[in-house]
């Protein structure tokens, strides 16, 4: 159609987790894709979470925000939480000016974190913790 | 329709006079100002690596590069999916150490019958957030909206850096 599509974004399991990833090259046909596979993989797979790496979105429009939110709910019902990590500062502080919070939508400053409150603890941190809300 | 004060269409004509010997013996850098086709997904991706490099050459620090490259992203979108395709004009402003980017987001589309509510947050006639026009118009210093019904919209929006 116009240009290479991109690549499917990769959705790994780690235990009960799914990890997965935004990238800036997601078109809108693409990110929509994505939703439904990460939510049949949900189902399929039995995830009781999910975590979604932001760290390389460069901005966060009403689409993306739409998408996220999105997911998050759909996740929900099929029983999973849905971390979105590593929010990019400048994002934090457009997504605020442009009136778009998130609602509902669970955060982490990175990957790491984000793992550890899904409970998936490697290091010493007890499981569970709570989540850093990169907004605030 | 009065898009401009007197001191900003005093430093247009300047910018628009200045561009092959821009003063103070700036680099042979071409001053920023192209028009790109919003007419596909790929073109909604495309505009904002323009944008983004816009904000760059104009100097602007990492958070309103994010800010403008945004409320582009929020108006190329809606020039798309609401006005059915159209174009985006971007420039740099000024000269010397005050520039400001420009962005002209065109449709020939349906008009926006009734501007107050579509700037609402939370107004939607589709399935969108409603979040977009308004949410652009914050994140930029001037907003003008020009649209007919039938005849299609014009948005037009500036950032400065030193404000
Ligand atoms: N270029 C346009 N041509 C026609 N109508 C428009 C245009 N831009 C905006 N509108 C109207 O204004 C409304 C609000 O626009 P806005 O961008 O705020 O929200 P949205 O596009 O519906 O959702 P989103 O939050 O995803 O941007 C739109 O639903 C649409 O009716
Ligand atoms: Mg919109």
């Amino acid at each position: 159609m116009n240009g290479p599509r991109p690549s499917a974004v990769p959705i790994l399991r780690l235990g009960d987790v799914l990890v997965t990833g935004l990238l800036n090259e997601l078109d809108d046909t693409s990110a929509l894709a994505f939703t439904d596979e990460l939510t049949e993989r949900i189902a399929a797979e039995g995830a009781r979470g999910v975590l979604i790496d932001i760290s390389r979105l460069e901005i966060i429009d009403s689409f993306v925000a739409r998408t996220l939110t999105e997911l998050t709910t759909m996740a929900r019902l099929l029983g999973a939480r849905v971390l979105v990590a590593g929010m990019r500062p400048a994002v934090a502080i457009t997504l605020v000016e442009l009136g778009l919070e998130l609602k509902g939508v669970e955060t982490a400053l990175n990957a790491e974190q984000g793992m550890s409150a899904l409970g998936w603890s490697q290091v010493h941190q007890p499981p569970g913790g709570v989540p850093y809300d990169a907004l605030r | 329709m009065t898009l401009y004060d007197e001191e900003f269409s005093a430093r247009r004509r300047l910018t628009l006079r200045g561009h092959a010997s821009a003063p103070g013996g700036t680099r042979t850098a071409q001053p920023v100002h192209a028009t790109h086709a919003v007419r596909s997904e790929q073109d909604l991706l495309s505009v904002r690596h323009a944008v983004r490099a816009a904000t760059v050459e104009a100097g602007f620090a990492l958070v309103d590069q994010t800010r403008i490259v945004t409320a582009a992203s929020e108006l190329a979108r809606n020039a798309y999916v609401h006005g059915g395709g159209g174009s985006l004009t971007i420039e740099v402003l000024g000269h010397g150490p005050r520039r400001g980017v420009r962005l002209t987001v065109r449709d020939q589309g349906p008009g926006i019958p009734d501007v107050d509510k579509a700037l609402t947050d939370g107004w939607t006639t589709g399935s969108g957030l409603g979040h977009g026009l308004g949410g652009a118009r914050r994140l930029m210093h001037e907003f003008t909206i020009d649209t007919a019904v039938d005849r299609g919209t014009t948005v037009t929006a500036i950032r400065w850096n030193d404000r």
